[in-house]
């Protein structure tokens, strides 16, 4: 397949909910930008020019050629943009993991929106003495203003609008994005097919264990420990066979195994690899059977040394998984116990899930 | 859950829990098979998944249960020690362990998913251990994981209907369109996959 495009396409870069790594990354480019910004005419990106939104929306429906939307969808104003950059652009791309699969901001799916609030606004290194919470309309003298307001969960780029392309990575290899750059913008010129509709760019098929130089044996261990609680690391075996919990396993490879070559586990932001829905539901699989057999008590033993293991495999991809976040009370049900998203009535005596570490914002996933 | 379940359940007849059992090929397949050989009853809630082996599990099947419409999973295999491919029943009972520790951090009662181990002669236990765990999940009442996350991104759509609205009522912000979203849309309202009734 090959598009018509104009001799400089353009491109426009959004940022969602994210924290703006992606447009570093981008940037990161070095002199390499400048091949970018002649080969493609950049028409709107917040992070270094002044594009209005106004001007976004007098472009005419699929004038931008290509759009690297990063960040995931937060509010309505993040759910808006994801739509009217769908309308202007031809190609949508969800630019790393935010857009791809929530990424951090996605572990907020593991909190109600009331908690979250309480624990931005509140809580011991905020002082907040009047209780202030943001407002989304205030009334001045020359009219109301108005802040997006926040969904009652955080979703991923292609839950909200259709993505032609995804580049994963927290954020994207730099030398990655000039080779995802370098593709795009020959196959606007026709000179390359252009990559089928739901392509992976910008990284590999298979797994980080693949890239990873370290030796691999079968597993068998009796705990897991935390990188910090170990001397010495042995700079050359794998590191799960070493009791750190690594998520290589069951992240995409691309990066080039950058974290465990340093001494660091993968923590997952590439990813889950082909084939596999679920990345983390797979490095549980992962983490469950390397610890050695025994009978049920003693295995959970030795499993408690796993710590957070949701904020540990779904460090990434929790708001793109299979359950999407946990179950919270609906706003329908007045708060209270773990409702059962259907309006029923909870039966008395049922255990409320409790105790395992919070990964989201309050108490942070262990590193 | 279907619409009539929920409805069963509204009017306050009995819940008929959906639940998907995972069986393997040697043994608790066998079990099942000789409790229905010997015309040994048990609720017919619990549909059969019949895999090689039970270490054949991917913590996937189970999630995507949960994600899908069934209220409880079991997973059953031979017993420790009498594994057809030696080890891998003990591979999957630290999957397992690790599984429901997880989804009771994401909110789902442990007692939904359960463990049953089974010979190929134990088609009585096998009955009887099925008809305790119906009962366990019966009390539970519906998961209704589709329900729920669909509601959150049903509330999606009604947030930015809300937001385009009051924007162009407003005049100040520019009104951004309303349109309905397709393709991979959470708030479209497309049937989730259910277990089959």
């Amino acid at each position: 397949m090959t598009v018509d495009a104009p001799a400089r396409p353009r491109l426009a870069v959004y940022w969602a909910a994210a924290c703006g790594g992606c447009d570093i990354a981008i940037l990161n480019l070095h002199e390499r930008i400048l091949d970018v910004a002649s080969a493609f005419e950049i028409v709107f990106w917040p992070a270094v020019m002044d594009v209005k939104y106004a001007d976004v929306e007098a472009m005419l429906d699929g004038w931008i050629d290509l759009c690297l939307f990063t960040g995931s969808i937060r509010s309505t104003e993040n759910a808006a943009l994801a739509r009217l950059l769908r309308r202007k652009a031809r190609f949508l791309v969800a630019f790393g993991s935010c857009a791809g699969e929530g990424c951090i901001p996605g572990l907020a799916n593991l909190s109600s929106l009331d908690d979250l609030l309480e624990a931005a606004f509140e809580g011991p290194s905020t002082d907040n003495p009047d209780h202030l919470r943001p407002v989304e309309t205030w009334p001045t003298p020359s009219g109301d203003l108005h802040l997006p307001s926040l969904l009652p969960r955080l979703h991923t780029l292609d839950q909200v609008v259709p993505v032609d392309w995804t580049v994963p990575g927290c954020p994207p290899e730099s030398a990655r994005i000039a080779e995802v750059v370098t593709l795009a913008a020959a196959a606007f010129r026709g000179d390359v097919p252009v990559p089928p509709a739901g392509a992976v760019l910008g990284a590999g098929h298979s797994t980080v264990c693949d890239e990873c130089l370290r030796e691999r044996h079968p597993k068998s261990i009796d705990g897991f420990t935390r990188i910090q609680a170990l001397e010495t690391i042995d700079p050359r075996l794998c590191l799960l066979e070493q009791g750190i919990p690594c998520n290589g396993s069951a992240t995409r490879d691309g990066c080039g195994a950058l974290c465990p070559a340093a001494g660091a586990p993968c923590i997952g932001c590439y990813g889950a690899p082909d084939g596999v829905r679920d990345a983390g539901a797979r490095l549980l699989a992962a983490f469950g059977s390397i610890i050695g057999e025994g009978d049920e008590s003693d295995i959970e033993r030795r499993q408690a040394t796993l710590l957070d293991p949701v904020g540990r495999a779904y460090r990434f991809g929790l708001a793109r998984s299979l359950l999407g976040g946990a179950r919270l009370p609906h706003a329908a049900d007045g708060g209270g116990a773990p409702g059962n998203g259907a309006g029923v009535p909870v039966p008395a005596g049922v255990p409320v899930p409790a105790g395992e570490p919070v990964s989201a914002g309050v108490g942070g996933a262990e590193r | 859950m279907s619409d009539q379940t929920r409805a069963a359940a509204a009017d306050g007849s009995r819940f008929e829990p959906v639940i998907l059992g995972f069986t393997c090929n040697w043994c608790s397949y066998r079990a099942a098979d000789l409790a229905g050989t010997a015309r040994i009853g048990y609720p017919p809630n619990i549909r059969l998944v019949r895999l090689m082996c039970s270490g054949r599990l991917d913590p996937t099947f189970v999630l995507a249960a949960f994600a899908r419409g069934a209220d409880g999973v079991v997973v059953s295999g031979c017993w420790p020690g009498e594994c057809h491919y030696q080890v891998q029943n003990l591979r999957m009972l630290g999957r397992f362990l690790l599984l429901r520790r997880t989804i009771a951090r994401l909110g789902i009662e442990p007692a939904r998913l359960q463990l049953v181990w089974a010979s190929a002669a134990e088609g009585q236990r096998f009955a009887r251990e099925i008809a305790r765990i119906t009962e366990e999940v019966r009390a539970l009442g519906p998961l209704g994981w589709s329900a729920a996350t669909d509601g959150a991104a049903g509330d999606l759509a009604g947030v930015l209907e809300a937001a385009a609205g009051a924007e162009a009522a407003d005049g100040a912000a520019p009104a951004l369109p309303a349109e309905p979203v397709d393709g991979a849309d959470p708030a479209s309202p497309a049937e989730p996959v259910e277990v089959a009734r």
